[in-house]
């Protein structure tokens, strides 16, 4: 059994600061680390290979430019298998549509892949379409904000899936592609042992030549989306301060809370 | 109304049997952009068999035209038939632009169905317009955890297609005297071939769901134990709300995961965000900032949730929250006995 996760290399968002003049994000000395919803999927995986019955392989993949290398061998200190870094210029500035269509060609490379898990989204772009995007690639079935999930044989999965009422029981026939959400599983934190392994191994990079992308949907170029502007949200805060440090000022505050809820309709 | 040009169309939700308040809110959206292209506006509608009288509140709300992709097999969101249906009535009736809630319908079966229609999509946009120019769908969204916004345009693709944030839009105010048609398509059987089966459903135990409420109380480690939160349950009850948290109370355990607001957790944006307790961390603000209205609660002055707050309260939370909870309890039962002076929520 083959699983597959591919990884995104994001900035350590928490770290970013804002140019207050220009309102541009401050980069230099901003880490890249492993998208954190990403080490879930990693984490969901491993574990699966430590339940199999049978022989069973975690492969990592990543798009992304060569520093992404460092992502990889991360997730190889946590346990992984095998990593594979799909890089090339020609891939830069790609929308989530054509992110999907190159990572479905490495995917396809990898075949016979048995289950593909993504994290739920990256932290930085936020939008969670590559995982679904990807099934649609490779015409597999997707479980998307998956909290629980078991192989069963080997010819399916069952999961647990959260919606905004509750949360469903389903079954997928493998291969199917599975996002998962936090709940899944505490990502393990990479051993020393693991960490030797992964300066070892020897990281699969392929590029334009070994993967069969048609030119027309690669990077920016090839993407269905363009980026128009980008700009500063406006701030139309009221920004009123009270201070309620005394009985007195208590009484007071709370009935300005009050009243400003009830003249915004907000009561 | 004359039609030239290719309609606009709102993936509709069903809830109970009945349209989905999303849905409404869709509608909304789609009414502004399809009035500035001169445009029919479509509710597009996969589910199970519904009556007109079931459809004819998004006529009301908007609506030129209803088509409802009917069979008893979509009555539970399925993402392989809902993809193949969509896919194939988007091809027949080539839409120019395609909007859905992100709800985790539409955060599944849009990025399915743009690649099955080789089309752009934009995730979680707080606003729509339309580029008098070119015509094109300007789709704007927050990025880089909500501290700036791109502006984001799909130029060659069609149909333009984006979600929605549930609760950026207010639902339009129905008029019963709008007419407009119902098409009603059964889909052929291969379409609906699914390969992942429903075995079963547990209802959430919140009676109220972060993402759907009109009011959403975070709460931060401020709250200091687990024992200390029906303190501000009571305050999110007090409000109709619901209860958030911060990534720390979660990782504590004090309370479940879904309760997570944040850059690894959920992103929301209700009309009334009350922050207690929490001291705004860039990873917090990216999941709540876009909220109508802040309301913080903090006893230290220099934190950062005051700063983005409309009403910002310096003051230690155990003494404010009973009596807030009190006060705003009275002036709801005030508001409800004296209906005409508005205000409430529907």
């Amino acid at each position: 059994m083959r699983i597959v996760v591919p990884i995104k290399q994001v900035p350590e968002t928490t770290a970013v600061r804002m140019d207050e003049a220009t309102g541009t994000m401050v980069r230099e000395g901003v880490d890249a680390i492993v998208n954190p919803l990403d080490l879930y999927a990693v984490e969901a995986a491993l574990r699966l290979r430590e339940s199999a019955s049978g022989p069973c392989e975690v492969v990592t993949v990543s798009m992304g430019p060569p520093r992404a290398e460092s992502a990889l061998r991360e997730v190889l200190a946590m346990g992984a298998d095998q990593v594979v870094l799909v890089s090339d210029k020609a891939f830069a500035g790609a929308d989530t549509w054509s992110t999907a269509c190159v990572l479905a060609a490495a995917l396809r490379r990898l075949a016979p892949v048995d289950l593909i898990l993504c994290g739920e989204r990256a932290t930085d772009g936020d939008t969670g379409q590559v995982g679904p995007g990807l099934a649609a690639f490779l015409d597999l079935p997707v479980l998307t904000y998956v909290s629980k999930l078991t192989l069963d044989s080997g010819r399916t999965c069952r999961a647990e899936r959260l919606v905004e009422n509750g949360r469903e029981l389903l079954e997928a026939d493998l291969p199917a592609v599975v996002t998962v959400v936090k709940e899944v599983a505490v990502p393990r934190l990479p051993t020393l042992r693991g960490k030797k392994r992964a300066r070892q191994t020897e990281l699969t990079v392929w590029t334009t030549r070994d993967l069969d992308v048609p030119a027309d949907a690669m990077g920016l170029k090839g993407s269905p989306t363009r980026v128009e502007r980008i700009f500063r949200p406006r701030l139309a805060r009221t920004c009123e301060r009270l201070c309620a440090l005394d009985g007195h000022e208590l009484d007071a505050a709370t009935d300005r809370i009050v009243t400003f809820l009830s003249e915004r309709g907000l009561l | 109304m004359p039609q030239d040009t290719a309609p606009v169309w709102i993936l509709a939700e069903h809830a109970d049997g009945q349209p989905a308040r999303v849905s409404f809110e869709l509608l909304a959206r789609g009414r502004g952009l399809a009035d500035a292209l001169r445009a029919e506006l479509w509710a597009v509608f996969p589910g199970p068999v519904l009556s007109d009288a079931a459809l004819q509140p998004l006529i009301a709300a908007g609506a030129d035209a209803v088509l409802t992709i009917e069979h008893p097999a979509l009555a539970r969101f399925a993402v392989e038939p809902y993809a193949a249906c969509l896919a194939q009535e988007v091809r027949a009736r080539q839409p120019q632009i395609l909007i859905a809630a992100a709800t985790s319908t539409g955060r599944t079966v849009m990025p399915y169905l743009a690649v099955k229609l080789h089309t752009g999509l934009t995730a979680d946009c707080t606003e729509l317009s339309i580029d008098p120019a070119t015509g094109d769908l300007l789709q704007t969204r927050p990025a880089i955890g909500g501290h700036i916004l791109a502006t984001i345009r799909t130029p060659r693709h069609r149909p333009q297609m984006a979600t929605v944030r549930p609760h950026s839009t207010r639902p339009p105010t129905p008029d019963p005297r709008r007419t407009g048609r119902i098409v009603r398509v059964t889909p052929a059987p291969d379409l609906l071939h699914s390969r992942v089966r429903h075995l079963g459903f547990v209802p959430s135990p919140e009676a109220k769901t972060l993402q759907d409420a009109e009011v959403v109380v975070g709460v931060g480690r401020g709250i200091r134990k687990a024992e200390n939160l029906p303190l501000v349950r009571d305050l999110a009850d007090s409000l109709d709300g619901a209860l958030g948290a911060t990534r720390d109370v979660v990782d504590r355990g004090w309370l479940d995961y879904p309760h997570q607001v944040g850059l690894s957790g959920k992103t929301v944006s209700p009309r009334l965000y009350v922050a207690v307790g929490l001291s705004g961390s860039v990873q917090h603000l990216a999941g709540m900032q876009t909220s109508s209205t802040i309301v913080a609660i903090n006893s230290d002055p220099e934190a950062q949730i005051l700063k983005v707050a409309d009403l910002a309260v310096v003051a230690d939370l155990f003494d404010v929250l009973p009596v807030l909870t009190a006060k705003l309890r009275r002036a709801r039962r005030r508001a409800a006995e004296t209906p005409a002076q508005g205000g409430a929520l529907p």
